[in-house]
């Protein structure tokens, strides 16, 4: 078997300027091609303004086996969200 | 459907199961996604690998039959709107390639792994197009069946699956439309395109009802599948529904189904209907249907002639980076 | 109506408003023209883009690639819409109550007037992308010349075109390029297209009576004035490609005067065979 084009992350932007999501992969032999394809792939149905893509083999990704440790622990900390306080009404919206 | 008969051991009960296939299962149950690094027993894989790969499979085979009018569409819209369809199955074909390569397989191996016929595509796409009422019924059957399967398993366990799913279930919903409008206008045109729709749907009934699978009333293989989440209704059940959904589309087009037997029973709330003839199915999936051997040797032939191209620019991508790689360097 | 599942995005439904918005033209008027002259003219290009969007149709599901299936089936969908604006408008013009697809799907080979290079088979994906590149070249500068036409229908149609047109270019230069300094034998299937469609390369530039009457009424270029900026984008290119640029100046034409090769009447009866075969019958 000859060498398979390698895998790539594509990225896009949509209209209302959120960021980048993930929107799947592709094979390219190089990044500009990636691109190419990407545009051609995960645009067709005017679904972006702006392509990142980045190799597959490029990403590091957090174990599995550490979701305990690395997300629980925010878990804990409500008082990061809004909610947690209590306003009184009188002081109007914030 | 897309991936019929594929085999998986039989189901395991709890006390069988060790400490990790049990926390395993109680993940699945709780609806847990599990994702491409997380463990996983080898058998989940494995149905994962073939199941997908079947699914990618039967979306770029599934591109021939109406790829064969591409060229001679009646106008220059439905032109547009086939090319665009067909377009999508590679697309969608694209998408379950790249959800079985999280699963530790690459594209090229499961494409070799179709060439060699070791891999199976839904029985469906060894029938023939013969006449333009075909792109119609293609999309109203074998679409309208394809999304019976596909809208569920948008909630299948394995997370690069469900959610190369979701994108294809987003895109999926013109096709089946567009196949019933093709299937209106002849059904309101000439007696002869009224003719013609009878025809596909003659053709094309008992075939799009094998799409589901063999009854699985004793399947163990399904039961497993069926407790990994990664099938999600039993092949019956599925068929019962697509009966149910496009006995009165047919009737609105003004066409019979072709099964003296069909009628409505008011006990299950279902209509009873023939079942179609399973040994022709075997002998399709065996590789005697009207047009397995063109298939393939199509998919083969696309392969093999656009080696060149492939290694081509992959021979341009080493190049070009050797010629960056001493300036960067520097 | 028996209930389909719905699926349909919001913006769908919006994108198919806005489709069909714009595909009503305001009345403008003609600018002072001979009518057959651009009825020909109109013919020319709906033509040309009909047939190479017909030819690179027949990949669909053959292609080398699945990226590349996908990105050659953009292409041939930009090229048939093309034609249904550029036939459109030519119906319009010569008035008699026909459409784009009875230009399309009833007229006979002697009748067209696409360009001889769009009609040559596709022969392998690297002849198909040379053919492909050699035209958008020319195509490029063409809509670019016609953006500022004197005719608001044509200025236009090219603007929407270019934007599309700009693409199929950058890929097609970018494939050629990566193709010709590729491997020895992407190089020489390069080189032999290369050879094969150069002498098709000539009838884009040359000029008849009708050509130059659109080209005074400032509704199209002369043809001839293109050619300077697509031999430039093709020399650049080709020199990336390591590919030489032939030295050959023979051009096959006849065309745009409804000459054709054999490969057209094979095209236009597979093309035209539904409406042939059913005349009077609604799709």
């Amino acid at each position: 078997m000859s060498k398979e084009w390698p895998l790539w992350e594509v990225f896009i932007r949509g209209q209302h300027g959120l960021n980048h999501r993930h929107v799947g992969s592709l094979h390219a032999p190089d990044a500009e091609m990636a691109i190419n394809n990407a545009r051609d792939v995960y645009t067709r149905r005017n679904e972006g303004v702006s392509i990142w893509v980045v190799p597959s083999a490029a990403i590091t990704a957090s174990s599995p086996s550490d979701k305990g440790p690395l997300f629980e622990p925010a878990n804990s900390k409500v008082y990061r969200h809004p909610t947690f306080y209590d306003i009184p009404e009188e002081v109007g919206h914030m | 459907m897309y991936a019929q008969l594929v085999q998986t051991d039989g189901l395991k009960k709890p006390e069988e199961m060790s400490p990790e296939e049990r926390a395993f299962q109680e993940r699945i149950d709780r609806g847990e996604k599990i994702e491409p690094k997380e463990w996983m027993p080898e058998g989940y894989r494995k149905t994962l690998i073939r199941q997908i790969g079947q699914h990618a499979h039967s979306e770029i085979v599934g591109q021939l039959p109406e790829g064969n009018w591409i060229t001679r569409a009646p106008t220059l819209e439905r032109k547009a709107i086939l090319l665009a369809k067909v377009q999508d199955e590679a697309g969608h074909g694209l998408y379950l390639y790249c959800a079985a390569e999280t699963l530790g397989v690459s594209r090229d191996e499961l494409m070799e792994l179709l060439h060699r016929g070791k891999m199976k595509y839904s029985s469906i796409f060894n029938y023939p197009t013969l006449t333009w009422a075909d792109m119609g019924a293609v999309g109203w059957l074998v679409d309208g069946a394809a999304i019976m399967n596909q809208v569920p398993l948008q909630r299948t366990s394995f997370g690069p699956y469900s959610r190369a799913m979701i994108r294809i279930c987003k895109e999926e919903s013109f096709h089946q439309r567009q196949g019933y409008a093709v299937m209106m206008k002849m059904c309101a045109g000439t007696p002869q395109q009224k003719a013609m729709a009878q025809d596909a749907l003659n053709r094309l009934w008992y075939p799009s009802l094998m799409m589901f699978g063999p009854s699985d009333k004793d399947s163990v293989h399904s039961a497993q599948s069926m407790a990994w989440k990664i099938k999600m209704n039993t092949n019956d059940e599925l068929r019962q529904k697509f009966v149910d959904q496009t006995v009165p589309q047919a009737e609105y087009l003004g066409l019979t189904i072709p099964d003296p037997e069909l009628k409505w029973n008011e006990e299950k709330g279902g209509y009873d209907f023939s079942e179609p003839d399973w040994s022709e199915f075997f002998d399709v999936i065996a590789g005697n249907g009207p047009c397995n051997k063109d298939r393939l040797g199509a998919r083969v032939k696309a392969w093999d002639d656009g080696a060149w191209f492939r290694e081509g620019l992959v021979a341009h991508a080493e190049k070009a980076a050797a010629r960056k790689a001493p300036l960067a360097a520097e | 109506m028996p209930s389909l599942p719905d699926m349909n995005t919001p913006d769908v439904a919006e994108l198919a408003r806005e489709a069909a918005a714009h595909s009503h033209h305001t009345e403008i008027p003609t600018p002072d023209v001979d009518q057959d002259a651009f009825l020909e003219f109109l013919l020319r290009l709906g033509d040309t883009t009909l047939i190479l969007g017909h030819r690179v149709s027949e990949w669909c599901g053959h292609s080398p690639a699945l990226e590349e299936d996908i990105a050659l089936a953009n292409v041939a969908l930009d090229l048939i819409g093309q034609t249904q604006m550029w036939l459109g408008l030519a119906a319009e013009v010569e008035g008699k109550g026909r459409t784009a697809d009875d230009l399309a799907y009833l007229r006979d080979a002697w009748d067209f007037r696409n360009l001889l290079l769009v009609e040559r088979p596709n022969g392998d994906f690297g002849h198909t992308l040379m053919r492909q590149f050699l035209f958008d070249a020319w195509h490029f500068e063409l809509l670019n010349a016609l953006a500022a036409s004197t005719d608001a229908r044509v200025g236009e149609i090219a603007a929407k075109a270019l934007k599309e047109v700009a693409y199929h270019l950058e890929r097609s230069s970018d494939l050629v390029i990566r193709l010709g300094d590729g491997t020895e034998e992407s190089n020489r299937r390069m080189r032999e297209a290369l050879e094969a469609l150069w002498a098709y390369t000539g009838e884009m530039f040359t000029a008849d009576e009708k050509d130059r009457a659109v080209a005074e009424a400032g509704i199209a270029p002369d043809p001839e004035s293109l050619r300077a900026a697509w031999e430039a984008t093709v020399r650049d290119v080709l020199e990336q490609a390591t590919l030489a640029v032939p030295a050959s100046t023979f051009a096959h034409k006849g065309g745009k005067r409804g000459v054709h090769t054999e490969h057209l009447g094979y095209i236009l009866a597979e093309m035209q065979f539904l409406q042939r075969a059913y005349p009077g019958s609604s799709w």
